[in-house]
């Protein structure tokens, strides 16, 4: 029983940082209908800007200001560049595209991606970097609920995950430009009528998505997940089932998805074995792309009169 | 007719090599309620789309509100007061019906309570359907909603894409009848229109485009008498 809620709670964890990948590729799909593969790289540029960060303050040994500041400072950098990265993908490898067929944008993401990767190695060098977090979060810090016990780290990356999904359910649903994407995401023609930017529109989309996927690049770097330039392929790709498993577009989707990928992985780990884990994974993306392409919340495709 | 709002001068428009508007003259006093009419495939829609800015046209100028908006994108001339109620009204249908008034402010930035209150007097039916989800109106309620939509951004003119279209023969009446009623309220208006019979009743000038080309033009009740023009659309 406690080993199966320490199994639901790491799932959580881990599914709220899938989720949060799993936004960026639902938004982007909504507005353009593409598949921004590059979405993985995006994350993983977050996790070298959140270490890089952490290392201008003074690193994990030590730094030279308050920890809470310090990860403060650590996720809004990584947010913000990963932001403004979005706005500059979508400039360059996506708008010259928007007229074109819909495999030119897919084979322009994969070239994106190759891009990103390789730039990082070629400049961040090959080596892995640690957040090597227990050194300034002691891991004896934590909570204990009877036998089940959550240690700090998890449980921010708990909070936070579900803070910034808060935040971006109350973006989309209660201010123009949420609204505004969800027009274009309906009918871009009629949304264009409205006198709607959709090029701005689009632009805080990608800048949304990418920003979502650098604190997830961060999370995971704080949870221990090694830094390195091939680091976003894996979690960008289950980032993608999520969105799939949801129902690619909807936004409580990609949401309930990562939730639900994290958990099944999970207890996949603790019961089955370690790397039986991405098997299941992907043997779930493939079911849902055979049997329920729309996911469990996306709505079929509406024929508009 | 009035001080001038909209003023289309020798506007060429292309879709790709095909020439679709050829020499278009085609003007709205502030106050007045102008319709265009003809038969399929004429240059109505074009018209429309060239006015907005959706389409670009090749020649000619596009003056609006004092300003010469040729070179304008579509937002900056709903921005200066133009507003649409598109054929088949194109509703976003999964949101609510408050959320698609909402969107008709959007070059306002937040929408206005006063001009909600003011959509919600002029269609009362709606205030108690403003969380109702707007593909599950009816259609003369959605067409409510179109209108109430493209008011939201205070027009100075709003332009109208067949709005008989897709509606059931009594709603097309109270349709007209709400276009006649905005009119007498100070709003100007474009309406394009095949039924010619409709919109002349209500107009005060009109305007008849064949293949590209404004072939005839006078008060609604000049045009409503022309000989040619009764045979050609009013069947009779």
């Amino acid at each position: 029983m406690d080993y199966l809620g320490q199994q639901l709670i790491n799932g959580l964890t881990l599914g709220g940082v899938y989720a949060l990948i799993a936004l960026g590729y639902t938004l982007v799909y909504g507005v353009l209908q593409i598949l921004n593969f590059a979405h993985g790289d995006v994350y993983m540029i977050g996790a070298f800007l959140g270490f890089f960060a952490m290392t201008w303050l003074g690193g994990p040994l030590a730094p030279t200001v308050p920890v809470a500041l310090m990860l403060l400072v650590m996720f809004l950098i990584a947010m913000m560049g990963t932001g403004l990265l979005g706005i500059v993908i979508e400039r360059f490898a996506y708008r010259p595209l928007r007229n074109s067929t819909r495999i030119a944008p897919l084979i322009s993401a994969l070239g994106v991606s190759i891009l990103l990767q390789n730039g990082a190695l070629l400049i961040f060098s090959p080596s892995i970097r640690s957040y090597d977090t227990s050194s300034y979060i002691p891991s004896t810090l934590g909570f204990s609920v009877g036998e089940l016990t959550i240690d700090s780290v998890r449980l921010g990356v708990l909070v936070l995950s579900a803070v910034l999904m808060i935040l971006l359910t109350k973006w989309v649903n209660g201010t123009q430009v949420g609204r505004a994407m969800r027009a274009i995401a309906y009918d871009k023609d009629a949304a264009v009528m409205m006198g709607i930017d959709v090029d701005r529109v689009i632009r805080w989309t990608f800048f949304v998505g990418a920003a979502l996927a650098g604190a997830a690049g961060v999370m995971n770097g704080l949870l221990l997940r090694g830094v390195s330039s091939g680091m976003g392929l894996i979690p960008g790709l289950k980032g993608f089932t999520a969105a799939v498993i949801g129902g690619i577009g909807s936004v409580p989707g990609a949401m309930l998805g990562g939730l639900l990928l994290g958990v099944i992985e999970s207890l996949a780990q603790g019961y089955l074995s370690t790397n039986f884990a991405d098997t299941i994974t992907f043997i779930l993306l493939i079911t849902f792309m055979l049997f329920r392409p729309n996911g469990i919340l996306g709505r079929p495709m509406m024929v508009k009169v | 007719m009035s001080e001038s709002l909209l003023k289309m001068e020798n506007v060429d428009t292309f879709y790709g090599s095909i020439h679709i508007l050829q020499k278009v003259n085609l003007e709205v006093g502030v106050g007045e309620l102008v319709c265009l009419l003809g038969g399929n495939a004429c240059g109505k829609s074009t018209t429309l789309k060239t006015i907005l800015g959706i389409v670009k046209p090749k020649a000619g100028t596009i003056t609006f509100a004092g300003e010469d908006v040729t070179k304008v994108g579509t937002p900056g001339r709903v921005k200066l007061g133009m507003a649409v109620v598109p054929e088949n009204r194109r509703l976003f249908a999964p949101m609510t019906v408050l959320e698609n008034l909402k969107l008709g402010a959007y070059v306002r930035g937040e929408a206005d309570p006063a001009d909600l209150e003011r959509v919600f007097e002029l269609f009362p039916k709606l205030r108690d359907r403003q969380s109702q989800l707007a593909g599950t109106l009816s259609g003369g309620e959605q067409q409510m909603v179109a209108v109430g939509r493209a008011l939201m951004s205070r027009p100075k003119l709003i332009l109208m894409d067949e709005p008989s279209m897709g509606l059931a023969p009594k709603f097309v009446e109270q349709s007209f009848e709400m276009i006649s009623n905005l009119h007498k309220s100070g709003v100007s208006m474009l309406v394009v229109e095949q039924n010619a019979n409709m919109a002349l009743a209500i107009a005060d000038r009109g305007y008849v485009l064949q293949t590209g080309r404004v072939v005839l033009t006078g008060s609604a009740k000049e045009l409503s008498g022309h000989e040619e023009l009764r045979k050609a659309y009013l069947g009779r």
